[in-house]
């Protein structure tokens, strides 16, 4: 019912929010489109937290991306030093000056030199701002940072009155604009700049935990738009400013029915028969050299055999080494390097701080276009921040695999004792986990697989022995029996003693079927020796009855003939005496 | 600072005409930047008058730039400003901003008098 009610109030279409998009990855998308289009918006931060970067980047992008051309005032640096500036990441302010999509005017404003005698406007700014906007057309404005008037200028109630103007002016012009300020100890800005700017207000700050920096963005306000709360980190490298949106706390991604090989067939026979699910989460969890790698390793191999792409994030080894120790089991690795269908990006997990992780994971993925990415192993993040950071750091990580259609497998190095707790926060998050357990018995130690869970398919109940050789990955069947269950030699001797117990079973029965075989000739002979002695007997008895038979005819015959001597004149007496002698 | 103005005025009596200066005296160029006729810029230019002829008399040239007019020669002199009187001439240069109504602070922004400490 609440979700109907939701739908319909949804449903019809409110004159929303015009927005210009920003163009900066991830951004938009916190906001649900961008800037408020033709309104000021307030950019704060600390010194050094990427102000100026995302006021540039927001102008190159308007112009490569959205063809709006425009103007950047600069208060703090010379046009030169932030063409500079912004050179090692790939923008060319110069070539758009030159193409007359930008304008970057540089403000100078020197305290020490400035005499104030008497009432003054801040027409001279307006006149350079009026020219420069009106030579490009432009449609986006940074002002960077506007508070350099409010430091060096005395007469703080006219500047403040010719800010509002400014303001005004902007809006009037439809400029998208950015202005930055410094942020001020307990408040947005150091002077009070949010008062004038009230349609969105953006925070950056840099923060250090445990020795790691993280930069973080958070939309304080944005007048007449929803837009995300959370506090966003964000990225400065090569390639510009991105941020990371923990977008999909929505799960609305969609799920794939399509199977797919994990390169082990006992595996895919484990797993339903058919492999694992495209685009399901999967964490092969175990203790150190369980062969947790080598699995994931199959995976990616298996994946590249279809022709697609993968990417490895090694956090542990390099890439070569990951390449060496995978052809040990028989998976070449290298092959696939070579033909561009694999990455390997190898990063000490201490190296960033988590988010910086995930960014640069982010950043990978979405240029690579991978369709399974392989984490080796996401326990070593643990060192890299508190517990609940990286799991949600790992929520995050999954939901946006999970959006891009990737297969994600992890690897999770289990220590003893330790195993639960963390893998609990992990664990609800996960499609398909695989256990592989040590198995350690008769002197040696072998590997067990298991699948604990997975969902969506009829999966296995049964423990395998996990074998790594030169020829790849195999599962064979162990014994589950009265001892428990049994692999390596143990099993080998189980094979061989389960063998001659068959061998036994095998003699006792031939034993049996030829007692029976010589029970059976007996009973035929016996029978045979009853049909002989009953044939014998009958043909007595047939022999007696044609006697009888004959004596009888015999009679008659004689009768007969006494009776004819009578009826020729001594019949009486001849009759009855012959009668009576009888 | 308090010492350049004795010498200029002693000089200033030894002159005759107050067209530009002769050889070896201090030459005074001055911008006003106005942005259109405002009443601040009118009021602006009259106090500048003022104080020229008083101090600088025949020395001095006054160029008004009204920006609204040449908006590209803002940038040039770093024009925020309006009104906004420039020393170009004698060095360094010397900004003073505001309709110039405090005479005093005029002085001292062209260094024609000693800042009150």
């Amino acid at each position: 019912m609440a979700k109907k009610k939701a739908s319909k109030i949804s449903k019809p279409s409110l004159p929303t929010l015009a927005k210009t998009p920003t163009g900066i990855s991830g951004f938009d998308a916190i906001t649900q489109g961008g800037l408020p289009r033709g309104r000021p918006t307030l950019v704060c931060g600390g010194p050094g937290c990427g102000k100026t970067l995302f006021g540039v980047e927001f102008l190159v992008r308007g112009i490569e991306q959205f063809d709006e051309p425009a103007v950047f005032v600069a208060f703090e640096e010379t046009a030169d030093d932030l063409t500079k500036n912004v050179a090692s990441l790939g923008y060319d302010l110069k070539k758009l000056a030159a193409d007359k999509k930008l304008v970057v005017d540089f403000v100078h404003l020197d305290p020490g030199d400035i005499e104030e005698a008497g009432g003054y406007t801040l027409d001279g700014l307006f006149v350079r701002l009026d020219l420069a906007v009106r030579s490009v057309k432009a449609k986006r404005i940074v002002i960077d940072t506007l508070e350099v008037l409010l430091g060096s200028l005395n007469d703080a109630s006219a500047v403040r009155a010719e800010l509002q103007r400014l303001f005004r002016w902007l809006k009037e012009r439809n400029l998208t604009a950015v202005i930055t300020a410094e942020r001020g100890d307990g408040a947005l800005t150091k002077h009070g700049l949010e008062e004038y700017v009230s349609d969105c207000v953006i925070l950056l700050e840099q923060r250090v935990d445990d020795l790691m920096a993280t930069r973080r963005l958070r939309v304080v306000k944005y007048r007449g738009s929803s837009h995300g709360a959370n506090e966003y980190p964000f990225l400065i490298d090569e390639h510009g400013f991105s941020v990371l949106p923990m977008t999909s706390v929505l799960l609305d991604y969609k799920v794939s029915t399509e199977r797919a090989s994990t390169g082990i067939a006992d595996l895919d026979v484990m797993l339903g028969g058919k492999g694992y699910f495209r685009t399901s989460t999967i964490l092969v969890s175990g203790g150190a050299g369980t062969g947790k790698s080598s699995i994931a390793a199959s995976m990616v191999n298996a994946a590249c055999s279809r022709g697609e792409k993968a990417i490895i994030f090694a956090l542990e080894e390099s890439p070569s080494q990951i390449v060496r120790n995978m052809r040990s089991v028989g998976i070449d690795l290298d092959k696939w390097v070579k033909k561009g269908l694999l990455l390997i990006r190898a990063t000490r997990p201490s190296f960033y701080g988590l988010e910086m992780h995930l960014l640069t994971m982010h950043k990978e993925i979405a240029a690579f276009e991978p369709r399974l990415v392989v984490l080796d192993p996401i326990s070593s993040l643990m060192n890299a921040g508190s517990s609940r950071d990286v799991k949600a750091m790992m929520v995050r990580l999954f939901d946006s695999l999970k959006l891009r259609q990737i297969t994600g497998v992890m690897t999770y190095l289990t220590t003893a004792g330790k195993m639960e707790e963390t893998e609990a926060g992990i664990s609800s998050l996960i499609d398909t986990w695989l256990e592989v357990r040590d198995v350690e018995l008769n002197g040696e130690r072998t590997r067990a697989l298991y699948v604990i869970k997975s969902r969506g398919m009829s999966h296995s109940n049964q423990v395998r022995e996990f074998l790594l050789g030169t020829d790849g990955v195999r599962l064979l069947q162990v014994y589950a029996g009265p001892q428990g269950v049994l692999t390596g030699s143990a099993r080998i001797t189980q094979d061989n003693r389960l063998a001659a117990e068959a061998q036994l079973r095998d003699a006792e029965a031939k034993r049996t079927e030829n007692l029976l075989r010589r029970k059976e000739a007996a009973l035929r002979a016996q029978i045979a020796a009853l049909e002989a002695q009953f044939e014998s007997e009958a043909e007595a008895a047939r022999f007696e009855l044609t006697e009888v038979a004959r004596q009888v005819e015999r009679e008659q015959a004689e009768s007969a003939a006494a009776a004819e001597r009578r009826s020729s004149g001594l019949a009486t007496v001849g009759g009855s005496r012959r009668g009576g002698r009888r | 600072m308090a010492t350049k103005k004795k010498p200029t005025k002693a000089r200033k009596t030894a002159r005759t005409s107050g067209a530009w200066p002769v050889a070896g005296e201090e030459r005074w160029e001055l911008r006003l930047y106005v942005a259109g006729q405002t009443p601040r810029c009118v009021e602006a230019f009259s106090h500048l008058r003022r104080i020229c002829d008083e101090h600088l008399e025949g020395r001095y040239s006054i160029e008004v730039i009204d920006l609204l007019k040449n908006p590209t020669l803002a940038a040039g002199d770093q024009i925020i400003a309006i009104p906004t009187l420039v020393r170009k001439l004698p060095r360094p240069m010397k900004k003073i901003i505001g309709d110039l109504s405090n005479t005093e602070r005029v002085l001292v922004g062209l260094n024609l008098k000693a800042r009150a400490s």
